[in-house]
């Protein structure tokens, strides 16, 4: 995608500005997908252009996109956690046996953001510590997390939230804004800060350029990746919180499939799935994608099933768009 | 090519995607919202919604639903539904509960909500449907023993758990209608705990403890599919008759070899049907809900609803060799 691609012959007699260089980012594209697709829905549907639709719309990827965020700067740093949906299954079912002694709401958020930390410092545990691969070993807590759920709930549902608890995901701060809305925009700017502003978001690039080269530049690398599968952990608790406020009830069964949207997201983001690269603004445009399309095909009536394809695509599309761009690029220039 | 151009390009990818169904103005759209797409149960629902919409002339229906059976799928597809302001909604809930803060907001901006199937607690829809009823079902079990038994016989019942609430509701009704069916003798109920090898021993065991033994009544799928087996291993088929509920692709076998001569389960095309109608009555007919309403349905006939608002459809449909062919495929 840089302009480092290019071959040697041809040399460029001035590098290009700054604000060409924005043009030509990931994130520019995807903002011009953004809005092609919102003009394109406004037309497609009489109903998409009203603001209460619109903000029902941002259900679709608010809680979604709080874990993209830490996933992003998991996935940038060489590692992935795909046990995050089992982590709010779990959360959400402690949350609810606690709901049952009659826990009240501030002791409910609590419990659900402490076991989301907790999984995540399981997970953390077994790829920093013992140094085993992070698909393998949440792959494994995937199917552990949920399954714990599995067993205290069978095929039964917990229910009876204090009604102070719906706040989180039926609550408006005001007009057509959601609870949900002020807290994506608020861990989207947290991670913003923590990854482009501080020296951890550097060391995060570092050592998914290359963790040896890292480690050797004084780079406490494990101690980072744990605090990244802790701060994964916290962001599928606050999810849970958000979802089962949303819901009322919790089933063993809530969220699943959500960890491949999760990623799904953070690649289109322009994240590189091998680590080393990606932004957060990109990572909050996907989150407005991925909505905007699941929400203008579901006013058209589109199956579900044709609706993963056209993410799938999307996903491609967007992904291989430059590359065959850069590629056609080269062949004119030599 | 520049930044424009690579923008366009992907416009126009998305417009591709993105074509629009022809919608008719004026039409009543009624959305049914199954548990999950893809599911066989579920698309012979919509074929009988199809056929109400038909019926009615002026219907659209859109079939539609998550992919995975979860609430949060549902709730997407419902809020969906509300933007474009759709007549009806009639779902077959994934989550009694969850779906209620959706579904409320549906019907405060006046859309008509029912559920099906699988319900919704009650304050999230207007009324529910049943495919039969407690009391339908315990002496449909019973009438199809008998019916292959003009002079009366000796039937055993084969149930699932001692504890599963649905078959000890069953058993109970078809003990109390037993005295109309003069003859029929129960001579025992084993339990094969939803265990196929579980309840292949215990019919088997059956057969060998009451050797004149007619019939073996079977109200859960997995028992009369392990019963049907043991008939045919027993080498009975002809002198012992399973029957109770089961699944039309599972018990083709059953019927052919002539091991079972009949059983019945709801039928999803009239189901589809009749939510449908009923849909439609509530947002276009201004029928009302509540204790002893009585809501027409079409062909079905008419639906009377209790106190919680829900109403029971019709006995269950009995499947035999006269139509096992076509019902096999759907689910």
């Amino acid at each position: 995608m840089t302009d480092t691609a290019t071959p040697m012959r041809h040399v460029p007699d001035r590098l290009h500005g700054r604000a060409y260089r924005t043009l030509r980012s990931w994130e520019a594209l995807l903002l011009a997908v953004a809005i092609g697709i919102f003009i394109l829905n406004s037309f497609a549907s009489p109903y998409f252009l009203d603001p209460w639709n619109l903000s029902d719309a941002t259900f679709n990827f608010t809680e979604k996109a709080m874990i993209a965020f830490a996933m992003a700067l998991l996935i940038i740093s060489g590692e992935i956690d795909l046990s995050v949906a089992s982590i709010i299954a779990l959360s959400s079912t402690a949350m609810g046996l606690a709901a049952q002694y009659g826990a009240e709401t501030p002791v409910l958020v609590l419990i659900g953001l402490s076991i989301g930390l907790l999984c995540g410092a399981f997970n953390a545990v077994f790829v920093t510590i013992l140094g085993l691969p992070s698909i393998v070993v949440t792959i494994g807590t995937m199917s552990l997390f949920r399954g714990i759920s599995y067993i205290i709930l069978g095929d039964s549902s917990f229910q009876g939230y204090p009604s102070s608890f719906a706040w989180f995901g039926q609550g408006y701060i005001y007009w057509v804004f959601t609870v949900e809305m002020l807290l994506f925009a608020l861990i989207a700017i947290a991670y913003y800060v923590l990854l482009h502003r501080t020296n951890f978001g550097r060391a995060v690039y570092a050592i998914g350029n290359n963790p040896t080269g890292a480690l050797f530049s004084g780079i406490r690398v494990r101690r980072v990746k744990f605090t990244l599968f802790l701060l994964t952990g916290l962001m599928s608790g606050v999810a849970a919180v958000c979802l089962t406020s949303r819901l009322g009830s919790t089933r063993p069964s809530i969220a699943s499939g959500m960890e491949l949207e999760v990623v799904t997201m953070v690649v289109l983001g322009g994240v590189n799935i091998l680590g080393g690269s990606g932004t957060i603004p990109g990572v909050v445009i996907a989150a407005f994608v991925m909505g905007l399309v699941t929400f203008g095909l579901g006013l058209l009536n589109v199956p579900g099933i044709v609706m993963s394809i056209v993410i799938g695509l999307l996903l491609i599309g967007v992904i291989a768009l430059p590359r065959l761009w850069t590629l056609v690029a080269n062949r004119r220039k030599a | 090519m520049s930044i424009i151009t690579k923008a366009l390009t992907s416009a126009a990818m998305a417009a591709a995607l993105f074509v629009a169904p022809a919608q008719a103005a004026d039409n009543v759209r009624i959305a049914l919202v199954v548990k999950a797409l893809g599911i066989g149960f579920f698309e012979a629902a919509a074929k009988g919604a199809e056929e109400a919409a038909e019926e009615l002339g002026n219907v659209e229906v859109i079939y539609t639903g998550p992919t995975d059976t979860t609430a949060e799928g549902q709730i997407e597809v419902i809020n969906a539904l509300i933007a474009q302001r759709v007549d009806a909604i009639a779902i077959s809930a994934n989550d009694t509960d969850a779906l209620v803060p959706a579904l409320k907001r549906a019907m405060q901006r006046g859309i008509t909500v029912i559920s099906w199937d699988s319900g919704v607690a009650p304050e999230g829809r207007q009324m529910h449907l049943n495919p039969s009823s407690n009391p339908l079902i315990g002496n449909m079990i019973v009438k199809l023993a008998a019916d292959h038994l003009p002079d009366g016989g000796d039937v055993a019942v084969l149930s699932a758990t001692t504890t599963s609430t649905n078959q000890n509701i069953w058993i109970e009704e078809m003990t109390k209608v037993l005295g109309d069916y003069p003859g029929i003798n129960v001579v025992a109920t084993v339990y094969g705990d939803d265990l196929a090898d579980k309840s292949y021993r215990e019919a088997t065991g059956l057969m060998q403890s009451y050797p004149d033994l007619d019939a073996i009544i079977a109200p859960t799928s997995v028992g009369i599919v392990a019963a049907a087996q043991a008939v045919v291993d027993a080498g009975k088929v002809g002198k012992v008759n399973v029957t109770g509920l089961g699944l039309p692709s599972e018990m083709a076998g059953a019927i052919e070899s002539g091991a079972s001569k009949s059983f019945a389960i709801w039928n999803p095309i009239d189901l589809g049907y009749s939510a449908t109608m009923l849909a439609y009555e509530l947002s276009q007919n201004g029928a009302e809900t509540g204790e002893g309403a009585e809501i027409p349905m079409g062909r079905m006939g008419s639906l009377t609803l209790d106190e919680k608002n829900e109403g029971a459809m019709a006995d269950p449909f009995v499947y035999d060799a006269s139509n096992i062919e076509d019902f096999k495929e759907i689910f």
